[in-house]
């Protein structure tokens, strides 16, 4: 019993490079169905992070190094504490802790590209973290527990209480997986992007662990999707797959907004839907229903 | 007692010899050994009274009762004479209302005005004595040398050391007096010095704002102290009931509508003095103080007098709508101040909009004041004292070498003050990343107000509050560690300057995180535990992973010695133009550009126009609001 959130870290942290990249391929495909395209092979995200690990090693500085080697750490880190069963405050701010990491990698090149890009991650952070914290806190207000673990087994269907919340963290989640039309900071596409922002200066081996840092973070994002619908493991994966299905639709038909309105969504989104919905939760729980 | 009473009587006599030192070196070493034997004296006071809870003291009375209302007659004088001077009349008026109704406290009540025991010590005052004692003569420490060459800097300005450093150490004084008084009569009578010792700090300079700015911490510290004077005759009148003049029998109380009435009063002098919305502007103001008076006030001393006060009540705030009120005034600030600091660049009035935010955040806690949000409340506390006063001391330091403390100057300061800026970068660190403190009592509050009724709004506050706190912190420490070019390292022969009070504090900035289980469970939680008969506690696996992360955040720059080999080293992408590595490109016409990278300030939506007036509308009538529910309860 003991040792079992301990079987959750490793599996994690071995397995979701593995499946994180394989979504990443599936994403790619399927993006390039709706564009009309056959897309690249299902394998293709591995080719290209095992390439740039072959690539010559070019820095600007040094610290960069540091810096995006933390960012993986920490994202591995916070992810492992997730599967593991952890609290899902310290999760939400020890990913927080590997944003900021990522971010001052990008400042510490000293680009004009790459600090635009670092400055609209920021902007990105600061746009979603509110729904996030809220989710968390809805969660609670439903199992009555902070850790994942706890969380995990509830036998209530915590979505039927929170579905503002999840609608809000669906929307939020547009920003983390880095899709449209909230890919401010960077994008995968390159019709979105002139210069590829927060990763301009990353090449190589260091660009490969921004790429793997990214699957991890992505199963996370996954995991707490599920944590919605974990009252009925079959329902949770095809929830998940669902949501990941339409972000990835979302993404192919809008275009990228400008940070205001990134700002202003994520906001408005945590107020409306998040705090809106909590309120009448907690109305409810005080007796008034 | 005694030990009590020496850091309440030394840091005088100190003060006192330093009004005949004129040379630096001599004041330095005067000022450093005074330190250590005020440090080590709250290290004593800790091991000799940590395990004992609450213990009291009867300490003289008759005597020491007359003479404070006899300096604080004088005092009111001082202030008539300052006032009619500078010509700032409200001065005047609200120090003759407060000596008027100190007069008419002593004569009508003279009977309810004995305190059975004067002094105290429990857990929660040794915490505020370590921090006094330890971060606030270090302060002092680095100001002889700070000020030394502030006088260089500044010919214009009359030097008048002598006068600064005797204030600096009666302000120490002050501030144990203030965190040792049982007996309400005292807790004012060092609260009304605190006021007086922040106006003669913050006027220093003499100049036409420092004076304007000194005033207005005046004015609106007087305005809280006629409050805690009226709080006082309210507690001298119902003194069967309520428990009189006397700190314990108050908070034991059973009468709970009685004490809310002066509860609310004195937790409105705590708002003045922890200068939250909408008396926000005299902290603001006193920036144009020399530096360690800014990091004196800012984390150790004055405002840190004004949330201990509120703290304090909390017992007495936990429940009741008016408690709810001034929460909310503590939370709307929070949020508040944190967003206009994302439209500063000034690093000084980014540090005062931080610190105005967290003293926000505490006095939400003390506010609502259930037992978890009291245990997040000190933890507050301590963490901010610690983390900010690095970050003043530091700002100051980095003030002199580069001539500016505008953030965007600060750019790649780690290749010119390499030192300097992993320092700050740690303080900022602490104030908010995981695992450091400040996060740590955020999380705290999060858990804790999640089970309060209508907790809700707090949590909303908070989930904004510090989405924002990361936008800017992280900024700023962007610009330290980016890596500029061809630039000169100016940090040369800093280690031959005693900045060692820096060094130290940094140390403490990692040491409390480290330490702060032991810290919570051999202070605060038997502190919260005497009082509310229960007791947080942070999960054991949550310790462990948060000493887990400090662990692997201290091994990580090791990792700079795998990358040191081989890496080839290219100039930064500059749109496909030929570029030199400090971002100069070939432009057109075969000129030869600079490129520079300026941060996003959002003024537009955060600007201090646009976000202060709503702000203070709302804590304005959430006060009134305070009020008007304390009355009703009776």
């Amino acid at each position: 019993m003991t040792w079992t959130w301990l079987i959750g870290a490793v599996l994690f942290l071995i397995l979701a490079p593995i499946a994180g990249g394989l979504i990443a391929g599936i994403d790619r495909k399927i993006t390039a169905r709706m564009q009309g395209r056959v897309g690249p092979p299902l394998l293709q995200p591995f080719y290209d992070v095992g390439k740039l690990f072959e690539k010559e090693r070019a820095v600007v500085t040094t610290a960069q190094n540091f810096y995006v080697l933390a960012y993986l750490i920490f994202i591995a880190l916070s992810g492992a504490l997730f599967f593991a069963g952890g609290d899902l405050l310290l999760i939400i701010f020890a990913f927080t802790l590997a944003h900021v990491f990522l971010v001052l990698g990008a400042y510490a090149v000293h680009s004009p590209y790459s600090h635009i890009g670092a400055e609209r991650e920021l902007i990105q952070l600061m746009a979603y973290e509110p729904m996030i914290i809220l989710a968390a806190v809805g969660l609670y207000m439903v199992t009555n527990s902070f850790y994942v673990a706890d969380i995990a087994l509830t036998t209530v269907p915590a979505i039927l209480y929170l579905p503002g919340v999840f609608l809000g963290f669906a929307i939020i989640l547009t920003i983390k997986l880095r899709k449209s039309p909230f890919d401010i900071s960077t994008s995968h596409h390159a019709h979105q992007e002139i210069v590829k922002g927060i990763t301009t200066e990353f090449s190589g081996s260091t660009l490969a662990q921004v790429e793997i840092a990214h699957w991890y973070e992505n199963v996370f994002l996954l995991g707490f999707i599920y944590l919605f619908f974990s009252w009925n493991p079959v329902i949770g994966v095809v929830a998940v797959a669902v949501t990941y299905a339409a972000e990835i639709f979302i993404d192919n038909v809008t275009a990228r907004v400008r940070w205001q309105a990134a700002l202003k969504s994520g906001w408005l989104v945590a107020g409306a839907l998040g705090i809106a919905n909590l309120a009448i939760l907690s109305y409810m729980m005080l007796g008034g229903a | 007692m005694q030990t009590l009473l020496f850091l309440i009587l030394f840091p005088i006599l100190v003060a006192c010899l330093l009004l005949f030192v004129k040379r630096t070196t001599l004041r330095y070493a005067v000022v450093a050994l005074s330190a250590l034997v005020i440090g080590g004296a709250s290290i004593y006071l800790l091991m000799r009274y940590a395990f004992e809870g609450a213990v009291y003291f009867a300490a003289p009375s008759e005597a020491a009762s007359l003479a404070m209302v006899a300096i604080e007659m004088g005092l009111a004088l001082f202030i008539v004479y300052m006032g009619a001077k500078f010509r700032n009349y409200l001065a005047i008026v609200l120090a003759v209302a407060q000596a008027a109704l100190v007069v008419y406290l002593e004569t009508t009540f003279p009977g309810n005005l004995h305190a059975v025991n004067n002094l105290f010590i429990d857990q929660f005052s040794i915490i505020m004595a370590l921090i006094i004692g330890i971060i606030g003569s270090l302060i002092a420490v680095y100001a002889v040398r700070y000020m030394e060459t502030y006088h260089h800097h500044h010919p214009e300005v009359r030097d008048r050391q002598k006068m600064f450093f005797f204030v600096t150490f009666v302000f120490l004084a002050a501030m144990f007096g203030l965190v040792f008084s049982n007996n309400l009569m005292w807790l004012f009578f060092f609260w009304e010095i605190t006021t007086i010792t922040s106006f003669l700090l913050i006027g220093y300079s003499e100049t036409e704002e420092a004076t304007r700015n000194a005033f207005r911490a005046l004015v609106m510290n007087l305005l809280g102290g006629v409050a805690f004077v009226v709080a006082l005759i309210v507690l001298a009148a119902t003194e069967a009931t309520s428990g009189g003049i006397d700190l314990a029998r108050v908070l034991a109380s059973g009468d709970a509508a009685v004490v809310l009435i002066p509860a609310v009063l004195i937790g409105f002098a705590g708002i003045t003095k922890a200068a939250l919305m909408p008396f926000s502007s005299w902290l603001l103001g006193a920036m144009v103080a020399p530096t360690p008076v800014s990091a004196l006030l800012h984390s150790s001393t004055m405002v840190k007098a004004g949330v201990y006060i509120l703290v304090r009540f909390s017992p007495v705030f936990a429940g009741t709508f008016a408690g709810f009120s001034i929460g909310l005034v503590g939370g709307v600030t929070f949020v508040v101040a944190s967003a206009i600091a994302i439209s500063q660049s000034n690093a000084k009035l980014v540090l005062a909009y931080s610190t105005i935010a967290n003293l926000g955040l505490i006095t939400a806690c003390a506010g609502v004041g259930s037992y978890m949000l009291v245990w997040a409340a000190i933890l507050l506390i301590i963490f901010h004292a610690v983390a900010k006063s690095l970050l003043f001391l530091g700002t100051g330091a980095i003030e002199h070498r580069i001539g500016s403390r505008d953030i965007e100057d600060m750019e790649g300061l780690i290749v010119r003050m390499p030192r300097m800026a992993v320092m700050m970068f740690i303080g900022i660190a602490g104030m908010f990343l995981a695992p450091f403190g400040m996060l740590i009592s955020k999380w705290a509050a999060i858990e804790a107000f999640v089970q309060v009724p209508f907790g809700l709004v707090f949590i909303a506050i908070l989930a904004y509050g510090s989405a924002i706190t990361v936008f800017f912190w992280a900024k700023w420490m962007g610009k330290l560690v980016a890596v500029t070019r061809n630039q000169e390292r100016v940090e040369k022969g800093f280690m031959e300057e005693p900045w060692a009070p820096l060094y130290i504090i940094t140390g403490l900035v990692i040491a409390t995180v480290l330490l702060f289980p032991v810290i919570s469970s051999t202070l605060i939680e038997p502190y919260v535990l005497a009082i509310y008969g229960v007791t947080a506690l942070l999960g054991q696996a949550n310790v462990a992973i948060m000493l887990l992360m400090m662990a692997l955040l201290l091994v990580l720059p090791i990792s700079f010695l795998l990358f040191k080999r081989s890496a080839k080293h290219l100039p930064a992408y500059m749109g496909g133009r030929t570029a030199t590595p400090d971002l100069h490109f070939a432009g057109s016409l075969g000129l030869t550009r600079e490129a520079q990278t300026r941060n996003y300030y959002l003024t537009e939506y955060f600007g201090e126009a646009k976000l202060f007036l709503p702000g203070a509308v709302v804590c304005t009538v959430l006060i009134l609001a305070s009020w008007v529910f304390a009355g009703v309860a009776l």
